[in-house]
């Protein structure tokens, strides 16, 4: 923290909408493609080709403006923004201005040198994404528009964060909403979640904002906390040097760590927004709305309170469980069958995250299933295998896709309980160490652990471990 | 083969009855063509090979018994509509080089239909203008004196009918461009109510005031054409989900006891004398029929030119947008970056009509501008269209002139272009109120010009003005006039 | 005048038109012409009229979000004044 300047950032996230279509014309969104391969008359913006709105970018506005405490416009419109750009197909970018779908909103963030604080949502609106422009050695530039027309929401905070982490704090919860609604795969380097920042400083206690600067190009948490840092010192310099900051827009070059102005490359922006006439307004009532909300996945926040509240786990686990969606909900198809919440919460975030990383896999992908795992933890609860061995069955499961029964019958891992066969190796393993003997009856107990795992590993790990203490003690004496 | 005064009914009953083949129509239309467009100029482009393979096409479907509406008719369409395969100009330097990728939804229900399309008819570059002057392929003329323009925009369109090019035509009316020429050239035109037919592929001048429409050498061949063509589009958001009735069901019904509707403001002293007769005849026509004739007001009109061309230029200067070298169109690039290509790219393609209409468009949406000029313009526009809604209470359609006056020289009004916006005083009012209205012929100026009369109708009322305009066509010889050639 | 050269000047570059001194001149008198003509809407009061944006009151017109058929890469550059890469190729653009 600076002693004399106040931070204030504002950020403006771009978040790519899972769809299966883009935003005006039944295209393919998939990334990746040959170039212009998923283009038709209305993302091409060819003469007289007209848009039709896709519903489901409808929804999925509405579960963004819900799960960030946004209010709902009733009626909302659709504007074009008029600027000329080779990737902009029509030379307007259809866009919400007056009257955007969702407005006045807020997250509670948490950092950890300040606690919560509640950010303010200023909008969040639709709109389309622009194509791809590709840059080569030579003369020309190349444009691809595959990506035109793809749904976007854009999502305007209030300036309301005072330093860098505060603004990725904001990021990384609105990161993790917007992909536990599914309604975005939050891929930074593909763009999927794409955030300018507006940063400006002042000395602390004045009202009025700085001048800010709109930093672009941002595209992966560490970028964008370096880029603000930069651009903080960087006005710093330039008041402490007597200068001004001038209002600007400037691209990050995460190569060199710093950031450039684009200013004399841009023209003064004139964007002649006017409610588009080929779109028609859109009316949200208020069962559209309750519909969307039935629909909405539990969200982190609530979910991360829940664990604690009700299942007893200690923050840290319902953290870890509940950053994902879909390891939360591995998680609690788990404790449904094995209602032992704190004992779930060490396997998964033990067992099964070592195992998927081990394999590079997702949550997803993970062959032991909540129904498999929840076979093993019951085999222990009743003895049928000690906790060791059950990560050998959990191994087992793992490559087999066997379920845990089916393991511990082939490779025989039943735990021995047989008193005499635990027995006859106890009196083994005490007749081939005499001098170890001598030292535990000489008063050194800590040598019982020895003896234990001796008799261990002569059974293969199978006998049951409280019985081998037992035996041991009633021996050796 | 002499087919020039079949109405499109004739046709189909000659085709389907055997004594004459679509290939037979098509190649004497296409003859037609060739003898008179160069007096003319209707035709941009003529699709000759295109036309005799879907006329042969026709023949077998009417051989098998299969007709449709229009199956085996040769039909032209302005040169705004997107034609699979076809080159589409919009009358615009900046498409010369232009060939469609697709079909607008219009031509696919031409096509659905059975129509052979011929060609792609001249019109003004964008639709921008009331002459059919401003068009990269030059100006269109009158059928009935040479010297003068045809109306516009869609002056192709109604000059290839009146000089029986072809039997019926598409055009496109966003204050009066299908009306005004047809009123200029004697025929039937007809704008229906604002998403009643789809703009989905139309070369959009002013989206919200766009509508495609029919023009035809009678009331039955328009109501026809407009059968075929109307209807909802999911493709086009403002088309409207209602259903089209059977415009020749009741064609004959008659006006007896229908209220009609003078607006006073359009009986200006200005008027031209022969107009002003020959619609005061009409009116004691009407009057015979058993209409009953009372006066109107529609206190705004008087502000409808001023706001129209506010709308439309600021929705033309986006739309136009798109034209900018790099995706379709003509390129002009001697190097200068990319900003320099795309200056040069639409100062060189675009006619100095369509850039005025850029530059103000662009100028009434500019910030500092906005609110006292387009956002001025849509709330006079609210105004205009209730004026509307309160005439619509009182009388079933309105009777008005089309145009101030018969046809202009060619040339008489280039140099002045609000001289010429003025003109479109009459059309305008009904594009903004986005209802329909028609024009057809009721008379002749001393000179020999046709003159036009307008019914305006309630929205989605075409079947009813349809009806009013067939009783008079019944009940008068006009439509029967044509042009020599 | 309504209209100065300058401003028509700066309009020109926002449209991306160049005009020649002549063209500008002209379109500088016609466009003074139309605003002095436009501003006869003003005699109207307006307040509290709504602004009319679509010819017909409707609202939600939408599509499923369900593939259509794409044009494919040939027809989608058929008229490119320039391509490659199956890409439109454009001047070089400087960020």
């Amino acid at each position: 923290m600076n002693s004399r300047y106040e931070v204030v950032i504002g950020l403006e996230v771009h978040v790519q909408l899972t769809t299966k279509t883009k935003i005006f014309c039944g295209c393919s969104t998939e990334f990746g493609q040959t170039p212009n391969s998923q283009t038709c008359p209305v993302c091409l913006g060819l003469p007289g080709a007209l848009p039709v709105l896709n519903q489901q970018v409808v929804d999925d506005a509405i579960k963004a403006g819900l799960a960030t405490n946004c209010q709902i416009a009733p009626h909302s419109i659709f504007a074009r923004k008029n600027y000329f750009y080779p990737d902009l197909p029509k030379g307007y970018q259809i866009s919400q201005f007056e009257l955007p779908i969702c407005e006045h909103g807020w997250m509670d963030i948490e950092t950890e040198e300040l606690g919560k604080k509640r950010i303010g949502i200023t909008r969040i609106h639709m709109e389309e994404d622009a194509g791809k422009l590709l840059h080569n050695e030579g003369s020309s530039s190349f444009v691809d528009l595959n990506r035109a027309c793809t749904p976007l929401l854009e999502v305007v905070s209030e300036p309301d964060m005072r330093s860098s982490d505060e603004a990725i704090a904001y990021l990384k919860q609105l990161h993790q909403i917007v992909v536990y609604l599914g309604i975005c795969d939050g891929n930074l380097e593909e763009g999927s979640f794409r955030c300018d920042a507006n940063v400006s400083i002042r000395p602390w206690g004045q009202k009025e904002l700085g001048t800010r600067s709109e930093l672009k190009n941002l595209n992966s948490f560490r970028f964008i906390k370096q880029a603000i840092e930069y651009e903080v010192e960087r006005q710093i310099d330039v008041i402490d040097a007597g200068e001004e900051v001038v209002q600007e827009t400037r691209l990050f070059d995460p190569d060199a760590g710093v950031s450039r102005s684009m200013r004399g490359k841009e023209e003064a922006h004139d964007y002649r927004y006017f409610p588009d006439p080929d779109l028609l307004p859109l009316q949200v009532s208020d069962e559209w709305v309750e519909k969307v909300r039935s629909c909405l996945p539990e969200l982190p926040g609530v979910k991360l309170q829940r664990y604690q509240d009700e299942m007893g786990l200690p923050a840290y686990d319902a953290g870890v469980i509940s950053s994902e969606r879909p390891l939360a909900e591995y998680f609690e198809a788990l404790v449904g069958r094995y209602d032992k919440p704190k004992i779930c919460s060490n396997w998964v975030m033990g067992e099964v995250l070592g195992a998927l990383k081990e394999h590079n896999l997702t949550i997803d992908q993970c062959p032991v299933t909540p129904e498999l795992l929840a076979g093993i933890l019951q085999r222990i609860d009743d003895a049928t295998i000690s906790g060791k061995i059950a990560k050998t069955v959990f191994e087992e499961v793992w490559n087999s896709g066997k379920t845990a029964d089916e393991v511990i019958a082939e490779k025989g891992l039943k735990q021995v309980t047989d008193t005499g066969a635990i027995e006859s190796i106890v009196n083994e393993v005490i007749a081939a160490n005499p001098s170890q003997v001598a030292e535990y009856l000489g008063g050194k107990e800590k040598m019982l652990g020895f003896f234990v795992g001796q008799v261990m590993k002569a059974s293969k790990g199978k006998a049951n471990p409280g019985m081998v203490n037992q035996l041991l003690k009633k021996k050796l004496v | 083969m002499k087919f020039q005064n079949l109405t499109i009914q004739e046709m189909r009953q000659k085709l389907k009855s055997g004594d004459l083949t679509s290939v037979e129509l098509t190649r004497a239309c296409l003859a037609r063509i060739k003898a008179t467009d160069s007096q003319l100029n209707a035709f941009i482009t003529v699709c000759e090979e295109e036309a005799l393979a879907a006329a042969a096409i026709a023949d077998q479907q009417l051989a098998a018994g299969n007709a449709e509406l229009l199956t085996g008719i040769p039909v032209a369409v302005k040169d705004i509509f997107n034609t699979l395969d076809v080159r589409t100009t919009c009358g615009s330097k900046i498409l010369d080089n232009y060939v469609s990728p697709y079909d607008a939804t219009a031509i696919v229900k031409l096509r659905q239909q059975g129509a052979v399309i011929v060609g792609k008819l001249n019109m003004d570059e964008f639709a921008m203008g009331s002459s059919s002057e401003n068009s990269a392929a030059g100006a269109v003329r009158n059928p009935w004196d040479q010297e003068r323009v045809p109306g516009g925009s869609s002056g192709g369109s109604a000059a290839a009918v009146a000089a029986g090019q072809v039997v019926a035509t598409l055009g496109t009316d966003t204050g009066g461009s299908v009306r005004q020429p047809a009123s200029h050239c004697g025929v039937v035109g007809l704008k229906p109510t604002y998403g009643r037919v789809s703009r989905y592929g139309v070369i959009a001048f002013a989206s919200s005031l766009d509508q495609v429409g029919p023009v035809a050498g009678n009331v039955e061949d328009c109501a026809l054409m407009l059968g075929a063509v109307a209807g909802y589009d999911p493709a086009d958001s403002t088309s409207v989900d209602c259903p089209v009735p059977d415009y020749l069901e009741n064609l004959q019904e008659g006006v007896a006891g229908k209220k009609i509707g003078l607006p006073k403001e359009y009986f200006i002293d200005g008027l031209d004398a022969d107009i002003k007769q020959a619609v005061d005849a009409a009116i004691a026509t009407y009057r015979q029929l058993g209409a009953e004739i009372v006066e109107v007001t529609l206190p705004h009109t008087d502000y409808s030119v001023a706001c129209y061309y506010l709308i439309a230029m600021a929705e033309a200067s986006s739309n136009l947008a798109r034209y900018d070298g790099v995706r379709f169109g003509v390129r002009k690039d001697n190097g200068e970056g990319l900003i320099g290509m795309y200056q040069q790219t639409r100062s060189a393609g675009f006619g100095d009509e369509v850039k005025r209409r850029i530059m103000l468009g662009t100028y009434a949406l500019s910030s500092g501008y906005y609110d006292a000029y387009y956002l001025k313009a849509q709330k006079v526009r609210t105004l205009i269209r209730q004026d509307f809604q309160n005439v619509f209470e009182q009388v079933d359609f309105l009777l008005t002139p089309v145009a101030p006056t018969p046809a202009f020289k060619i040339g008489e009004k280039v140099d002045d272009p609000l001289q010429m916006y003025l003109s479109d005083i009459f059309t305008i009012p009904t594009n903004l109120a986005g209802t329909c209205g028609l024009s057809l012929p009721c008379g002749f100026s001393q000179e020999g010009l046709p003159i036009g009369l307008q019914l305006i109708g309630k929205p989605f009322a075409e079947a009813e003005i349809l009806q009013a305009a067939y009783a008079f066509e019944q009940a008068t010889d006009w439509a029967n006039k044509v042009p020599t050639l | 005048m309504k209209i100065s050269q300058n401003d028509v000047e700066h309009v020109a570059r926002l449209a991306r038109l160049s005009l020649e001194p002549d063209e500008l001149q002209t379109m500088t008198r016609q466009m003074d012409v139309m605003l002095g003509y436009v501003e006869k809407l003003n005699e109207l009061d307006t307040t509290g009229i709504e602004p009319m944006a679509h010819a017909v009151p409707m609202s939600n017109a939408f599509r499923k979000d369900e593939s259509q058929p794409v044009i494919g890469i040939e027809r989608a550059l058929q008229n490119a004044p320039a391509s490659g890469e199956n890409c439109f190729k454009v001047p070089k653009v400087i960020e």
